[in-house]
């Protein structure tokens, strides 16, 4: 092996291959791995990281300005997404699909007063019945002049959900095909309301119907149009779209459908509970932290710009005006809504379900406030008619905007390019403190082999073998619990209700959180078993697995959903950074636990309830807590939400290991 | 007599000079419309608008070589099926219920243009989608769509350079394909398309220059679509008040379409042309004139006694006795033979 291309130890005398230097090496009487300027024949150029003196000079450099540097990143992290609300790095909304064009239809809809008859039959027919009246449905569809067919489906939940009490869900979803009159049937556009016991939503189910005789007798349409009512909210929802794109992602029993109408382009959700409005708020955020397309909301806030609806984001009014203060730090409350929301992971509306078979998709929530200019179904429906009338004249899936992006407005976003560095920021205080540990750990090494031993000694096996068989008990520990945590609750809830009078959803969040705190235990238990011959590097080696595991799984995660990546980034950076056996013990130990993925948890609830200006007590707090922990449970069964076996499964494990580290010896 | 044969000989060379000079130069149109997808509708309505003028100047199909790159008239998305309409009231279906398109949908391709101008069709492609010219015809080509600086987009996915369209027009003179060319240009930065033309004879129009875009006109909420270009909207216009006997030169046409109006400048070429402009006719383009001079002149045809003519050449029968005499004698032998009395079944 050429000398030039061996790996050199830090500060190894011999094997060199440079008679220069090794010449001045011997002829030291004890070798430091401070180096002099050889007498002899000049050294060949060598690269910054393969030549010794430059690589020891680097490294002096990284260990001095560590701590600056990290702090430094930490907050330009933190800075950058703070300033994602200005205006350099917003910028404007804008119609990027072609074929979409400008707002340039004659919106033709009058059937205000059909609309709100069909709502009153359904609701009192809903009334009668107690669950979807389904032969009534059928019969208006048909009267209407639309293609109609049922779907029932069940679903038996894995823990009775407290808030529904419901165990065995089952119910039957109705749906009406609208056929293009001049066109093959290839290609469809979807119409959602969704229904369940608390939400009726019959304003919305009539102005269904009534849009749905208005576009029957137009000639106009070259897609099908599917008009589609569920049970049972978003249960329905899933049912619907496994059998339509015939698959079983969720355990789902659903009978397979009869009628179909091709790949669905775009779909649209519509929630409406009274005669008229005072605003109209559209939800983005999808189940995982998807989003559609950029256009679709660019879309629907062209006909809300049009029809002169108020239309809202987050529940937020649009700032007026972007060069003050006033407007980005409004969009700053926007956007830190929109984070919080997408880093929960939960499907926000029946949207929230299409996109996972890429169909861009969105939810419009009709709010009936306090305001005294009020839109009746007339307005909704025009702009309803418009955005399809538009989303008719597609040629390809909306494709040309933008997948993944932030929205501190309507008519504002933020694009991966520009918000991705802020993650990047926090993440680079984690290979920061990687890399000083692994210098500090190679300079230890260096320290051990001081005996001037001129073989060719690379001090990292020993270190790196006292090390592994360290590390791999508290690996294994963390790992364990975290599979207890994702697995026990729901297994054990039967257990858990013979001995304990509380009811199943209660059973698993207790056990959820008994796990969790049991886990805060193991220090104190795991030191028995290993024995350290280095006790002192020991942490070290554990702390930079930890870190690297943790910058990993942060990074893999930011990148499909940036919103959680950040939120755990900006939490656990800097207690994860900070963590270590030496210094203030009970203040390290409370700034971990406070983010501890379950502390951060219930801090982004407060904030959540805080910004939608309706904050909670601690009491109300605790009770959300409980019940979002059920919920993202529940979530992962029913919906495949991905929150739980995340946190479960990936960072709790990593958070324990710094717990381990913390308490070490 | 030696006077009036002068004469004669003088009025029938007069009479020479006035069919030379109001030659009737037989016009043939290329109309190209290169663009497709429903939101490229205003394409489709250039093309026919300026289809329907040249056909209302008189100018048969057969001269017409109709290229539509897509179906906008039995589009799925038409709220008016079977109609195209080049003006927002809907005054004018442009579409109208003779039109005939030659090269439809995916067959309007670079490849094919290039065909139909240079000739090299394969001897199969019936008459009507071949470009019948010879060094008499005066031609007119008029392309619309998306272009940019050099090139014109043909269906989304191959292009048209300005080089390629030079030396195929350079292929049509060397085999004296055309005695004059107009070629008009309606697209992004059109100008870019003519700068490359090298043959003689070709005056060129083009709707904006290098840089600019040609803006669409006429939105239609109803349709959901822009009906027209500008620059084609305004020389529609002016082609609707162009009849066959109109007088109006090509300086005229050149005024069409002013920056206030287009807000991209039309520009023109007309160094490669041997004649002015002015005195060049938007009829001699668009319309198939052929004009009528009455002439009180006289002109004497001479006799021509001298030739010999050929004895016509008769068909023989033979005499119509003896064919009544040699049926007389059939009818007598078969009485002879069968007897007289079954001459009460013939008669």
């Amino acid at each position: 092996m050429r000398p030039g291309a061996r790996v050199p130890g830090t500060g190894s005398a011999g094997g060199r291959g440079f008679p220069g230097l090794a010449g001045a090496s011997r002829g030291l009487s004890c070798p430091s791995w401070r180096r002099e300027k050889a007498p002899g024949p000049p050294r060949p150029a060598m690269g910054l990281l393969s030549d010794p003196v430059r690589r020891r000079a680097l490294a002096r450099l990284v260990l001095r300005l560590n701590a600056p540097l990290c702090v430094l990143s930490y907050v330009a992290g933190i800075a950058w997404f703070l300033a994602l609300a200005f205006p350099p790095l917003t910028q404007r909304t804008y119609m990027s699909e072609n074929a979409m064009g400008s707002t340039m239809v004659e919106e033709q809809f009058v059937g205000g007063d059909r609309a709100r008859s069909f709502a009153r039959d359904f609701a009192a027919h809903r009334r009668k019945s107690g669950a979807l009246p389904v032969a009534w449905l059928e019969r208006t569809m048909r009267s209407v002049g639309l293609e109609v067919y049922t779907q029932s489906f069940s679903r038996k939940l894995p823990f009775p959900d407290e808030t529904h009490e419901r165990y065995m869900v089952s119910g039957t979803n109705v749906y009406g095909i609208l056929r293009a009159p001049r066109a093959a049937s290839t290609e469809s556009l979807v119409f959602t309301v969704p229904c369940g016991s608390d939400s009726t939503n019959s304003q919305a189910v009539g102005l269904l119907l009534a849009l749905a005789a208005h576009f029957r007798g137009q000639i106009y349409w070259a897609k099908d149009i599917i008009f589609l009512v569920t049970e049972h909210d978003l249960l329905g929802t899933e049912a619907w779209l496994e059998a339509y794109h015939d698959v079983n992602v969720t355990g789902m029993q659903s009978s397979p459908l009869q009628g179909r109408a091709g790949a669905i382009q775009a779909a649209v959700a519509l929630e409406l509970s009274s005669d008229v409005v005072t605003s109209l708020d559209v939800a983005v955020e999808g189940l995982n932290g998807q989003l559609p397309n950029l256009d679709l909301l660019n879309l629907f806030q062209t006909f809300c710009q049009k029809g002169g609806l108020l239309c809202t984001l987050q529940g937020k009014l649009q700032p007026q005006d972007w060069t003050s203060l006033d407007g980005p730090l409004q969009g700053l409350q926007t956007l830190l809504l929109m984070v919080l929301q997408q880093a929960s992971g939960r499907p926000h509306g029946p949207h929230g379900l299409f996109l996972r078979y890429r169909v861009e998709a969105l939810t419009l929530r009709g709010i009936n406030s306090f305001r005294q200019y009020k839109y009746d179904l007339v307005a909704v429906g025009k702009a309803l008619e418009g955005m399809f009338r538009k989303l008719n004249h597609l040629l390809e899936r909306l494709h040309q905007s933008f997948f993944l992006y932030l929205l501190p407005a309507l008519s504002r976003f933020v694009s991966i390019g520009l918000y991705m560095p802020a993650t990047g920021f926090l993440l680079l205080v984690l290979g920061l403190k990687a890399l000083e540990l692994w210098m500090q750990l190679h300079e230890a090494g260096v320290g051990l082999d001081a005996g001037g031993r001129p073989g060719p000694s690379a001090p990292l096996p020993p270190a790196q073998g006292v090390g592994l068989a360290s590390l791999v008990a508290p690996l294994l520990v963390s790992q364990a619990m975290g599979l207890a945590l994702y697995v026990l609750p729901v297994l054990g809830q039967h257990v858990a209700t013979q001995h304990f009078p509380v009811g199943e959803a209660e059973a698993v969040v207790l056990t959820l959180l008994a796990i969790y705190v049991a886990g805060l235990a193991l220090p104190h238990n795991t030191h028995r078993v290993v024995s350290t011959q280095t006790p002192d590097r020991g942490w070290m080696a554990l702390k930079l697995v930890a870190l690297i595991y943790l910058a990993l799984q942060l990074g893999c995660i930011a990148l499909t959903n940036f919103s959680l990546g950040f939120l755990l980034a900006a939490t656990m950076v800097p207690a994860a950074t900070l963590t270590e056996p030496h210094g203030p013990r009970p203040l390290y130990a409370a700034l971990l636990v406070l983010t501890s993925p379950a502390a951060t948890l219930l801090g982004s609830l407060f904030l959540w309830r805080e910004l939608q200006e309706a904050p909670l007590s601690i009491a109300e707090g605790w009770q959300l807590f409980l019940a979002a922990l059920a919920q993202g449970v529940l979530e992962h069964y029913t919906y495949g939400a991905l929150l739980f076996p995340l946190l479960a499964l990936g960072l709790y494990p990593c958070w324990l290991l710094f717990w381990n580290v913390l308490f070490w010896k | 007599m030696a006077a009036t044969y002068c004469l004669g000989r003088a009025s029938i060379a007069l009479a020479a000079l006035l069919l030379l000079s109001f030659g009737s130069f037989a016009a043939s149109q290329i109309e190209v419309c290169t663009s497709r997808f429903w939101f490229n509708y205003r394409h489709v309505a250039n093309t026919l608008s300026v289809y329907r003028s040249v056909k209302r100047l008189g100018i048969p199909d057969s001269h017409i070589v109709l290229m539509l790159a897509d179906d906008m008239a039995c589009n799925p998305r038409n709220p008016k099926p079977a109609t195209v309409f080049s003006h927002k009231n809907m005054e004018l279906n442009v579409y109208g219920d003779d039109v005939e398109v030659d090269y439809r949908s995916y067959e309007v391709t670079v490849e094919n243009f290039l065909r139909v101008l240079t000739g090299r069709i394969p001897p199969s492609t019936p008459r009507s989608k071949r470009l019948l010219s010879d060094d008499r015809s005066n031609i007119l080509i008029y392309m619309t769509g998306h272009g940019g600086n050099g090139f014109l987009k043909f269906q989304d996915s191959e292009e048209i350079t300005n080089i390629e369209l030079a030396d195929a027009f350079e292929q049509m003179w060397q085999k004296r394909r055309y005695n004059e060319l107009l070629f008009i240009i309606d697209t992004c930065q059109g100008a870019s398309m003519y700068e490359r033309f090298y043959s003689p004879n070709i005056m060129a129009l083009a709707s904006s220059q290098v840089g600019e875009d040609s803006l669409s006109h006429q939105p239609d909420p109803a349709i959901g679509v822009h009906l027209m270009d500008r620059y084609t909207f305004y020389v529609l216009e002016f082609l609707e008040e162009i009849n066959p006997a109109s007088q109006t030169n090509m300086n005229d046409l050149f005024q069409v379409c002013p920056k206030s109006l287009c807000v991209s400048t039309p520009g023109h070429r007309t160094d490669l042309f041997q004649r002015d402009p002015k005195n060049v006719l938007i009829t001699d383009f668009f319309g198939s004139v052929r004009k009528v001079e009455i002439t009180t002149e006289t002109i004497s045809l001479q006799q021509y006694s001298e030739m010999e003519s050929k004895p016509k050449l008769k068909d023989w029968h033979p005499p119509g006795g003896f064919i009544l005499g040699l049926w007389a004698l059939i009818i007598m032998v078969f009485f002879k033979t069968y007897g007289i009395k079954h001459m009460k079944f013939i008669f």
